[in-house]
C-alpha cells in the first residue's frame, strides 16, 4: 500500500513538473486535485478542530458528547451565541437577496483586525524598528574597540538613513541630498538582490526535495 | 545565426534541463559541503542549550506540504535538541496543514527516537486553531480559552503538562516555524514584544530577508531557509555526535543547492555578456 501511494505521489510530481515543457492534461488533473483536496482538508480541520470544540461545545456541550466526550459535561457559555450569530450572518452572502447582511460581521472582522494590527504594528514595526536602528556607531567590547561590530552598525545606520532620503520627495534630489539618495537606491538594489538570492534558494530547495523523493523514495537510487 | 544570437533566443526549457541536472547529479554523487553555524543560527542553539531541564518550549508548526523540504529539517533538528535537553515540548499550529505535519513529526521523530518520553508529561500536541494573529492575541492572555482540548480531544486540564500553563508567558521559549503568514512575524508582534517572551524562528528562504531586521532585539535568532537548517544540524552534530549517523537532510540538500546556484550565476553572467555585446553591436550599426 505504501508503494502504491509513493507511485501516486511520483505520478503527481511528474505531472506538475510536466508543465515546464508545456501545459497538458496531466498537469491540469493534478492542479485540480490539489485545489479540491486542499479546500476539503481546511474545511474538515476547521470543523473538527475549531467549530466543534470552540463554538458548539461552548454553547451546547451535550451536542458534542459523541465526538468530544471530554467537553460534554462542561457548563455552557452562552455569550458564544453572539459569535455564532455573526458566523451565520457571514453566510448570508450566499443569497443574492439578503447578501448585504454579511457586511455587518465583515465590518466586525475588519474593525477588530485593523485595531489589533494597528497597536501591534505601531509598537513592534515602528517603535521597535526605530529602536533597532538607534545603535552605537563606535562599539567598545570588553574595553577595546570592535571594528567589525562598529562597521556593521555604520552600514545599518547609513543604509536606513539613505534609504529614507530616497523616499523623501519634498526636496529635489540634488547635491549632498542627491548623493545620499543615490546611496539609498544602491541599498535598495542590494536588498532586492539579497531577496532574489534567497528566493532562488527557496525554489531550489523545493526542487531538491522533490528530486530526493523521486530518486530516493520512488526509484531507490539514493538513501535519505 | 551567431553563437550570441542562439544564446539570446535559447529555449527556456534548456535552462530548466540544466537546473534539473545541477540538482540530480550532486544528489546521485552525494556531494555535500561543510557547514558552520553563523551567529543568528547559533543564538537559537545556544538558547535551547542554556535552558534548564523541564523548561517549556512552544513549537508552532505554521507551514504546509509546499515548504516541507525547507522547514521539516529544522523541525526535526529542534525536536531532537529539545529532547536531548529534557525540555517540555508543546506542539501547536497556526496553519491547518501544520496539524498533519505535526502528527508526522511526532510519529517519525518524537516517538520513534525518544520512546521513553511520555505524551502529556514530556510533550503535547495541541493541534490547529483558526484565528491567525487573533489566536495568538487570545493565547497571550488565556491559553485554555482557545485550547479546550488537545489534538486527540482530551480535556486540556486533564493533561498533566498543561496544568501549570496559563498563557504564553508560561513558556521559556517560543519557536515559530513558518512558511508565510501567519508565522514568525505574528509571533513577534503579538507574543514576543507585548509579553516579553523570547521568540526564535525558522522560516523559508523567501521570508528570511523580511525577518532579519527583527534580530537580535525582537527575534532571538533565525534559521533562514535550508541553509539555516543545515547550520543548525551541523551545530547539533558538533555537540551531540550521535546524530552524525542519522539523516541530515539540511546538510544533504546544500550540495545540490550550491551547484544549482553556480549554474544560475553562470546563466546570469552569460545573459549579461550577451546583452552588452548586442548593445555594442547596435551602437556600431547605428554609427555606420
Amino acid at each position: 500500500m505504501h508503494d502504491l501511494w509513493t507511485w501516486f505521489g511520483a505520478f503527481l510530481t511528474l505531472a506538475i513538473l510536466s508543465f515546464l515543457y508545456k501545459d497538458n492534461v496531466f498537469y491540469k488533473f493534478s492542479e485540480h486535485l490539489f485545489v479540491g483536496v486542499s479546500a476539503a482538508y481546511w474545511m474538515v480541520v476547521g470543523i473538527w478542530g475549531t467549530l466543534f470544540p470552540n463554538l458548539i461545545a461552548k454553547i451546547y456541550p451535550e451536542a458534542v458528547r459523541f465526538v468530544l466526550p471530554s467537553l460534554a459535561d462542561r457548563e455552557p457559555e452562552y455569550h458564544y451565541i453572539f459569535a455564532a450569530a455573526l458566523g451565520i450572518l457571514l453566510l448570508m452572502r450566499l443569497s443574492s437577496k439578503i447578501g448585504w447582511i454579511s457586511r455587518w460581521p465583515l465590518a466586525f472582522i475588519v474593525g477588530t483586525t485593523a485595531g489589533l494590527n494597528l497597536v501591534r504594528f505601531l509598537r513592534s514595526d515602528f517603535i521597535g524598528q526605530v529602536q533597532n536602528t538607534m545603535i552605537p556607531l563606535i562599539v567598545i567590547k570588553d574595553g577595546s574597540f570592535s571594528f567589525l561590530d562598529s562597521f556593521s552598525n555604520v552600514v545599518i545606520f547609513i543604509g536606513v538613513f539613505c534609504g529614507l532620503i530616497y523616499f523623501f520627495f519634498s526636496k529635489e534630489h540634488k547635491g549632498v541630498f542627491g548623493v545620499a539618495s543615490r546611496i539609498g537606491i544602491w541599498v535598495l538594489m542590494v536588498t532586492f538582490g539579497a531577496g532574489f538570492g534567497y528566493t532562488v534558494m527557496a525554489r531550489i530547495s523545493l526542487l531538491v526535495g522533490r528530486m530526493q523523493f523521486l530518486l530516493g523514495d520512488w526509484l531507490g537510487l539514493i538513501s535519505r | 545565426m551567431t553563437f550570441f544570437d542562439r544564446i539570446k533566443n535559447i529555449d527556456r526549457r534548456i535552462i530548466f534541463l540544466f537546473i534539473a541536472l545541477s540538482v540530480i547529479i550532486p544528489l546521485l554523487l552525494n556531494i555535500t559541503f561543510k557547514e558552520e553555524a553563523g551567529p543568528i543560527v547559533k543564538n537559537v542553539f545556544d538558547k535551547i542549550e542554556s535552558l534548564p531541564a523541564g523548561s517549556r518550549i512552544l513549537l508552532s508548526l505554521d507551514y504546509g506540504p509546499s515548504t516541507v523540504p525547507e522547514i521539516q529539517p529544522m523541525v526535526n533538528a529542534l525536536v531532537r535538541h529539545s529532547n536531548e535537553k529534557d525540555l517540555k515540548i508543546f506542539f501547536m499550529c497556526l496553519w491547518a496543514t501544520g496539524q498533519n505535519l505535526t502528527t508526522t513529526t511526532v510519529d517519525s521523530v518524537q516517538i520513534k527516537e525518544f520512546p521513553d518520553k511520555v505524551y502529556g508529561i514530556d510533550y503535547v500536541n495541541l493541534g490547529y486553531k483558526a484565528g491567525n494573529e487573533g489566536l495568538i492575541n487570545v493565547l497571550i492572555t488565556d491559553m485554555k480559552k482557545m485550547y479546550t482540548t488537545d489534538v486527540f480531544g482530551t480535556y486540556i486540564d486533564d493533561i498533566e503538562l498543561m496544568k501549570p500553563v496559563r498563557n504564553l508567558t508560561s513558556f521559556d521559549l517560543i519557536i515559530g516555524l513558518g512558511g508565510g503568514t501567519p508565522g514568525i512575524k505574528e509571533w513577534i508582534l503579538f507574543a514576543g514584544d507585548p509579553g516579553n517572551i523570547p521568540v526564535a524562528g525558522g522560516c523559508t528562504a523567501v521570508q528570511a530577508p523580511l525577518l532579519y531586521p527583527y534580530w537580535p532585539n525582537q527575534l532571538l535568532g533565525l534559521l533562514g531557509g535550508i541553509k539555516g537548517a543545515a547550520e543548525y544540524e551541523s551545530e547539533l552534530i558538533k555537540n551531540y555526535p550521535k546524530y552524525k549517523d542519522k539523516s541530515q537532510p539540511g546538510i544533504n540538500m546544500m550540495g545540490p543547492q550550491a551547484i544549482a546556484h553556480i549554474v544560475i550565476m553562470l546563466f546570469i553572467i552569460i545573459g549579461n555578456i550577451t546583452f552588452f555585446i548586442e548593445r555594442s553591436r547596435e551602437k556600431k550599426a547605428g554609427m555606420g
